[in-house]
């Protein structure tokens, strides 16, 4: 049998202390010890990004993490995103339908912030080539790419 | 998820010693992105991970304009790309980690796990092969040697590691003034793909002539591999279109592909000749660049 650890890190602003079990995922303890659900499993092996979160600031997929190796790190799923209300991304994907089944929207949320954060004015291309790991199935892409440049707008303070 | 367990090595003595207690089915653990698919997968048995990124000597970048660029096993993709000197010095490396998978795989990708993992179509290791990289290799008992990138990987999924040996760094060599080098590949679309067929060429140019070439495929063989044929085709004359042709034409003499849901065999013997030729260009153009 793996052994339970104990794993203390910080999961979106907050230090916290969980078990879990060594063989876990990052994926698994942040939806089944954490109950941070926002993420989600998608292909489970590195392809589709709808379990992207950021890791010490840096977009990854968290089913290509163990959970023993966000020992003191800092994480952020998309439950973090934005303490109070929705961020200028939610806000604009809901306005826009920016999601149809919305399996890869949290993911999309995370990975998108992870780029305005860089880059608060991006092209279109740029976009497309930051979000080229998150996988809508539902092929709802140019709606995805449009929000995420309107968000950006929105951010700048640019008329919409 | 096999049943595994967990261990964080500080520095490459515990990792050395924690691989040896582990035995055959301990793994180094960098980046994740394929060994920790490849065991939940369980196309690896693996019964203990030996994380190595807290020991520094694998998440190093460092330059030295007489000893090269030192990049860690473990440096993920976005620290390479993103560093000033590699932008300036080694663009070839740049466009190669620039398109490991898409952005959240860049985030812990890095060299040495394409090494380890020993795909075919790894996208970084025909860069490090023309670029002359060493691997610096660590063993049980503090052994130490080093290994040629070209010579690293001997199979689909095999390379030159024993058992308990694990990468530490690898070692591309300045470059020299009138050398250029460059990277590119093939995918139907335009992002996050496995290469169909990838490519780098490095050329120094001195007095009008290529006095040395080092071209490497990938994705077309077992391995990649390092041309000699084509760069001899090159060596010792005037860059032209004609010796950039002979080159490709060996390009595609040596190349020994398959047939796989990604190209057939004779798409991908096309496309070594092409990547060959593209390459060789845009190395041309930076070398004539005056870098450094």
């Amino acid at each position: 049998m793996s052994d339970r650890i104990v794993i203390t890190a910080t999961i979106n602003g907050e230090a916290t202390e969980f078990l879990a079990d060594e063989r876990d995922s990052l994926l698994e303890a942040l939806r089944e010890r954490l109950g941070l659900t926002g993420v989600k499993e998608g292909c489970n092996n590195g392809n589709c990004g709808a379990c992207a979160i950021t890791l010490d600031g840096r977009l990854v997929n968290s089913c290509c993490v163990m959970a023993a190796e966000v020992e003191g790190a800092a994480v952020m799923t998309v439950e973090g995103i934005a303490p109070d209300g929705l961020h200028p991304l939610q806000q604009v994907f809901l306005e826009d339908a920016a999601l149809q089944c919305g399996i890869c929207t949290p993911g999309f949320l995370v990975a998108a912030k992870a780029l305005l954060d860089r880059n608060a004015s991006p092209t279109e291309h740029e976009v497309r080539f930051w979000l080229a790991g998150n996988l809508c199935r539902c092929t709802g892409y140019d709606k995805i790419v449009t929000a995420v440049l309107r968000a950006a707008a929105t951010m700048r303070g640019a008329p919409a | 998820m096999q049943n595994l367990k967990y261990a964080r090595a500080r520095d490459i003595d515990e990792a050395a010693r924690l691989l040896a207690e582990g035995g055959p089915t301990a793994r180094v653990l960098a980046g994740g992105t394929d060994v920790i698919v490849q065991a939940r997968e369980r196309k690896r048995q693996v019964g203990l991970f030996v994380d190595i990124k807290k020991i520094a000597a694998v998440q190093e970048l460092r330059y030295d304009a007489a000893a090269g660029l030192t990049v860690g096993a473990a440096t993920p993709c976005y620290r390479i790309y993103e560093d000033d000197v590699v932008q300036r010095l080694y663009p070839a490396l740049v466009e190669a980690t620039s398109v490991v998978g898409g952005t959240a795989i860049q985030g812990r990708a890095s060299l040495g796990g394409n090494l380890c993992n020993s795909s075919p179509a790894a996208d970084t290791v025909p860069a490090m092969i023309a670029l002359d990289a060493d691997v610096s290799i660590a063993g049980p008992g503090g052994g130490r040697r080093t290994v040629a990138a070209a010579d690293f990987c001997t199979g689909p999924g095999q390379n030159v590691l024993a058992q308990g040996e694990f990468v530490v760094s690898i070692l591309f060599p300045p470059p020299a003034a009138g050398s250029g080098a460059a990277w590119e590949r093939f995918i139907p679309r335009n992002e996050m793909d496995i290469a169909v067929a990838n490519a780098a060429s490095y050329l120094l140019i001195e007095g009008g002539s290529v006095s040395a070439a080092r071209i490497a495929i990938g994705a077309v063989a077992p391995t990649a591999l390092l041309l000699d044929d084509a760069a001899a085709a090159l060596v010792g004359k005037p860059l032209s279109d004609e010796t950039i042709a002979a080159a490709a034409v060996a390009a595609k003499t040596a190349a020994r592909p398959i047939d796989d849901m990604r190209g057939s065999i004779k798409q991908r013997r096309h496309l070594a000749g092409v990547l060959v030729e593209r390459t060789l260009c845009l190395a041309a153009e930076r070398a004539e660049g005056g870098r450094p």
